[in-house]
């Protein structure tokens, strides 16, 4: 399951780029910092790498055992 | 499945560095590594100056803020009077490789049991985008805007091939964080080091490759593929010395 904490989020792209299943993109809404942040558009293609955890310079993205979200 | 948990090391806001910047990436990755060893209360970050001492707004590990260059010698004091604790400099390129250069160049031939974390992004980022010593050829910088010409300004210092020609370091080795590769490749780098320290083996020095997404102009995404044509194929990524290597095959 991803959980991504949009707080923390600078808009980088990076989760966006290397995401091997390509189903992060950035979303249209701003955080309260006013960026953009990424949304998952189809969770249950998520294979669980944790590849977008590993390139979060923020580590804002949280990834742990289990299906959902 | 892989799974991931932000360290409790770092605080719950964001890091003071500008958008896509490897400084926060690499201060994440060396919390990782530290809770990851159960030395939170233990580490001490030994910090410089310049973009590189930011991370000690975010952190809530110990810290140590020195003179500009002089994290190694105060490294060298803290680590010898303590020498239970997990001690590490956390290093910019224009701290460790211009104004730094003496301290880096005699801790490292002494052989002093703390790790030293590089990162090389090739300008100076806090100051507006200076050169420094480990400036690209031809890459432009606010002091060299026709791009660094070696007649006048030298070559690009190579840190990680300077150091392991001396006989005293125990671990020296360099990283690319542009990949989710080169990342898992500098966490493991880092936790060797940090346990080599730990083991009392000596002198440990990481290279990360980082970027200044403000400073070279490019936005996020542009300065990792900079990276791969540019940075990567000068300054190469790898393992330059490794005792322990040699401990195992013998």
């Amino acid at each position: 399951m991803v959980v991504i904490n949009d707080s923390l989020c600078k808009n980088c792209g990076y989760c966006v780029k290397f995401c091997p299943k390509h189903i992060l993109e950035m979303g249209k809404t701003r955080n309260k910092r006013g960026h953009f942040y990424p949304v998952m558009t189809d969770a249950g293609k998520c294979i669980g790498c944790a590849i977008c955890a590993t390139m979060c310079p923020e580590g804002a993205i949280d990834v742990s055992e289990g299906k959902e979200g | 499945m892989a799974e991931y948990h932000r360290s409790d090391m770092l605080a719950a806001s964001p890091s003071g560095y500008c958008p896509g910047c490897l400084h926060s990436l690499a201060t994440r990755l060396i919390s990782d590594v530290i809770t990851e060893l159960g030395q939170q209360d233990n580490a001490l970050n030994v910090i410089s100056v310049g973009c590189s001492a930011l991370n000690l707004l975010y952190w809530s590990g110990d810290n140590l803020s020195v003179a500009h260059g002089r994290a190694p010698a105060a490294a060298t004091g803290v680590k010898r009077t303590n020498p239970e604790r997990l001690v590490f400099a956390y290093q910019g390129d224009g701290d460790l490789a211009a104004i730094g250069l003496a301290e880096i160049m005699s801790a490292a031939n002494r052989g002093e049991n703390f790790t030293v974390i590089f990162a090389n992004n090739q300008t100076y980022g806090m100051t507006g985008g200076q050169m420094a010593p480990t400036t690209l050829i031809g890459q432009k910088t606010t002091t060299t805007v026709y791009g660094r010409d070696p007649a006048t300004t030298g070559y690009p210092l190579k840190m990680c091939e300077l150091i392991s020609q001396l006989p005293a370091p125990a671990y020296v080795a360099r990283f690319a964080l542009n990949s989710p590769k080169g990342v898992r490749e500098a966490r493991a780098g880092i936790k060797k080091a940090f346990e080599m320290q730990l083991a009392g083996k000596g002198f440990t020095f990481i290279e990360l490759l980082t970027n200044c997404p403000t400073n070279w102009h490019l936005s996020p995404l542009d300065t990792l593929e900079y990276m791969n044509t540019n940075t990567i194929p000068y300054f190469v990524p790898g393992v330059y010395k490794d005792i322990t290597a040699k401990e195992a095959q013998a």
